[in-house]
């Protein structure tokens, strides 16, 4: 298809996907004086146009025709449980739900905005330090990412000036200064807004949470606590909790999205080019496939086109940036079998279970009042906050109320208590019982990396212009669902502290598989992670391919073990991390960056 | 019984909204749905929603109207979903691996349905009495019904999806008539600003619905 491509002027940058990761890119590289193009494979989107009032409070469009979302008609993947099984195509939305274009999955998203524990920056190397090599179950992947907290501390710090980060600092250079999460790390400097208001379950959360002996805090959110300018001018209104932000281009400009923050800067700078409705199908390398040339795409009129660049960058969802890895040949594609190989490998998910706790029918929970990224959330069971000595599993889970606001579609599907018909008159009496005073409190766990599960190139389906979709083959492990019923069984001691009337504890079950019809998190990552070794990683702790120098890969995808926090806070800290290794070293002198 | 409940609640939402009467269905000429399938798509929905003490039924909320102009969006053409073969059965956790959009469903699930209810009572669905089309929905629900290559489930499971749709969708949509779905959840629905709100910790939320349109209940 190459060669019968238009071939257009080079740039210096090519970026391909405009999400956050992209959009970050982009800024950083136009800051350093070189020409960039975005491709973006879906359309141009804006807040003015996508979140528009009235027309954009619409729950049916949002939330259930998937307005912002991929489409799936021209590319999604297939899936098994594992590697015995024929893996089908994801043919509907559910299990997760990706987002296409421009924006990306930041358009649509909640606004979690998380620095990482620094214990799981160095998971592999801490588990051994406490519990010996041996605590590590058989068959799991367990890695370092390569980089420490105190390396990405500045770029966490500028990814939350950037989106207007709402919180509360727990330690600021080393001094307690207010009421943050306990098991925080240090930090430079505070949040840029204070913490959003608590809704009133997050508020009752807090007092049961505090009751119960655990140590609760105001989830940092990404959603304005006040009006705010970031550095690069980019203006934001204050939260209003319309509870319009999963699936929505917030109306009041108070979720950070890359349309928002980062874009009204950008697209009026004259190095920048973004084109929309452009998907790429490879990146170019040269004869001996040690140098990206640039990337071959098919523009919106279905025109083959390749644009030459200097530089590569892929910051396209989590599997689209493995997939495009491997339609390339860029890294060795993973081995289940030999446990070799680095692109697929360690692909890795989220272990996300919502337990439900029913109030006085007197108490009005007010569930559609909502924000995002706000709530609160208590980490006394997440990363190395606890002794896993004794209990025999690695891996840990935040637990929280996240009261994003709950719409009515949503309620009427989620029915009455467990027992409860789906339909007629005591599915309606119990589903509005439970939506007006019933309250969800989410285990948010991690999900390790195992051996065989892992991402390839599915044999038989292909997308839209003719390439094979992308195989997933996952499945829970009992480590994780251990943990998972561990961290649980914990939320009980808080529903009880609340004077709840009735408690519906949901965790993961032994034997049960991967179920991909329901919605479970489009927290996806892995299979093309970041590390010191080359034999089980396909990126330096830079970002940058062990085996194509001058391409940089950004996303979860860079994750070794799916971490319990929401990823895009650590995915916007990487992009910063990586920018900053390519403005002061690689642009002056392009090669392998070392130490 | 309750078909006098379903005509009662219909009535009150219908006067709510400024129109005349109680009616046994709402005066729509549907555009996709042929009568045979209208007369069963009005009865099912108002079995799976019916009109009671908790509040107005799916056929006052005009569920099938939502569903029957649906049927005229890229979503019930199956555009929205990844319709490319080889199409293969597998285990139902990896979800959905039929060839049919939306509208093949309902053309499929519908004759099924019917074709159970005069097998089994010599009547079409909509005739049957309500503890009968309970019966035969559960049935559906189950699995336990074989509609050629259309599991009961797969039918029954897109029916209660839109069915909850077109109940607590906008109006705009079709459904959620005088924004009585709305109503009966007390869900604010466009308002969308709590700021002077989300403190106010247990207490219901004084002002009605509002809807895209600028409609108020």
């Amino acid at each position: 298809m190459s060669t019968d491509a238009r071939r257009l002027d080079p740039v210096d940058v090519v970026i391909v996907g405009g999400g956050w990761a992209g959009c970050i890119m982009a800024k950083e590289m136009t800051e350093a004086g070189r020409s960039v193009v975005v491709l973006e494979r879906g359309p141009d989107r804006g807040t003015a146009s996508d979140g528009a009032y009235p027309a954009s409070i619409d729950e049916l469009e949002g939330n259930f025709r998937y307005k912002l979302f991929q489409d799936l008609s021209k590319h999604t993947v297939t899936i098994r449980n594992n590697s015995r099984q024929v893996a089908l195509p994801y043919r509907r939305m559910a299990a997760f739900l990706p987002g296409e274009g421009v924006g990306g999955a930041g358009l649509h998203w909640s606004g979690v905005h998380f620095r990482i524990p620094p214990d799981d920056l160095r998971l592999r190397t801490r588990v051994i330090e406490k519990y010996g090599a041996k605590f590590i179950p058989e068959g799991m992947n367990l890695q370092d990412y390569g980089v420490t907290y105190e390396e990405l501390e500045p770029f966490f710090d500028r990814a939350e000036k950037v989106f207007g980060t709402s919180g509360e600092a727990y330690k600021v250079n080393g001094q307690v200064v207010g009421k943050g999460n306990v098991f925080s790390p240090s930090r430079s400097d505070h949040f840029p807004l204070p913490a959003l208001k608590d809704v009133y379950t997050a508020h009752l959360f807090r007092k049961a949470a505090t009751e119960a002996g655990f140590h609760p805090y105001s989830l940092p959110a990404a959603n304005a606590s006040r009006q705010y300018v970031n550095p690069y001018g980019a203006q934001m209104g204050p939260c209003n909790f319309c509870g319009y932000c999963s699936g929505y281009a917030c109306y009041m400009y108070s979720k950070a999205s890359p349309n928002v923050n980062i874009l009204p800067v950008l697209r009026r700078h004259p190095l920048f080019e973004l084109r929309a409705a452009c998907n790429v199908l490879k990146v170019e390398l040269d004869s001996d496939g040690r140098r990206a040339t640039g990337v071959t795409y098919a523009d919106a009129e279905g025109n083959t086109v390749t644009q030459p660049a200097e530089l590569v960058i892929l910051s396209a969802f989590q599997f689209h940036n493995v997939r495009l890895m491997l339609l390339s040949g860029i890294g060795k594609p993973y081995d289940p079998a030999r446990n070799e190989g680095v692109v697929g490998r360690n692909f890795v998910y989220q272990n996300v279970t919502t337990s439900t706790v029913w109030l006085d029918p007197k108490v009005e929970t007010n569930q559609y009042v909502g924000t995002g990224g706000g709530g609160v959330a208590f980490d006394d069971f997440n990363s190395e906050n606890f002794d896993h000595g004794p209990l025999g599993f690695v891996g840990g889970s935040p637990v929280w109320v996240n009261q994003a606001g709950v719409k009515a579609i949503a309620a009427a599907y989620s029915g009455g208590p467990p027992g409860t018909p789906r339909w007629g008159s005591a599915w309606k009496a119990g589903m509005i019982d439970t939506y007006r005073h019933s309250l969800r409190i989410d285990a948010h766990g991690t999900n390790m990396a195992y051996r065989d599960v892992y991402l390839d190139l599915d044999p038989t389906w292909k997308d839209a212009h003719g390439q094979p979709l992308l195989r997933m083959t996952f499945d829970w492990k009992d480590n994780d669902i251990r943990m998972n019923r561990y961290v649980v069984d914990k939320i009980g001691n808080v529903a009880k502290a609340m004077g709840a009337r009735r408690v519906h504890l949901t965790s993961r079950e032994f034997g049960k598989p991967f179920d991909t019809r329901q919605y479970q998190t489009t927290h996806l990552g892995g299979g093309a992670v970041m590390g010191t070794d080359p034999g089980t990683s396909a990126l330096n702790r830079y970002l940058q391919s062990w085996d194509v120098h001058n391409v940089f890969v950004i996303g979860a995808n860079a994750f070794p073990q799916g971490t319990g926090y929401n990823p895009t806070g650590m995915v916007a800290a990487l992009a910063y991390w990586a920018a900053h290794h390519i403005r002061t070293t690689y642009l002056a002198r392009p090669g392998p960056l070392a130490g | 019984m309750q078909g006098l409940a379903g005509a009662a609640a219909c009535g009150t939402v219908l006067a709510s909204s400024g129109r005349a009467g109680p009616v046994a269905a709402p005066p729509y000429r549907p555009q996709f749905f042929d009568a045979a399938e209208w007369a069963f798509l009005v009865a099912a929905c108002d079995r799976l929603i019916p009109a009671d003490a908790s509040g107005p039924g799916a056929v006052a909320l005009d569920v099938p109207r939502f569903i029957d102009r649906q049927m005229d969006t890229p979503y019930a053409h199956g555009a929205q979903w990844y319709m490319s073969g080889p199409f293969m059965a597998g285990p139902d956790n990896l979800g959905y691996q039929l060839p049919y959009a939306p509208r093949e469903l309902y053309r499929h699930g519908i004759a099924g349905m019917n074709a159970h209810a005069a097998t089994r009572h010599g009547r079409p669905f909509a005739a049957l009495s309500a503890a009968l089309q309970d019966d035969l929905l559960r049935a559906a629900e189950r699995g336990s019904l074989v509609f050629g290559d259309v599991p009961s489930a797969t039918f029954f499971e897109q029916l209660l999806a839109n069915v909850m749709e077109g109940a607590f969708s906008d109006p705009i949509h079709g459904g959620n008539t005088g924004m009585g779905g709305w109503a009966m959840l007390g869900f604010p629905g466009a308002r969308a600003d709590f700021m002077d709100w989300v403190d106010q910790y247990g207490v219901h939320y004084p002002l009605g619905s509002v809807s895209i349109s600028g409609e108020r209940a």
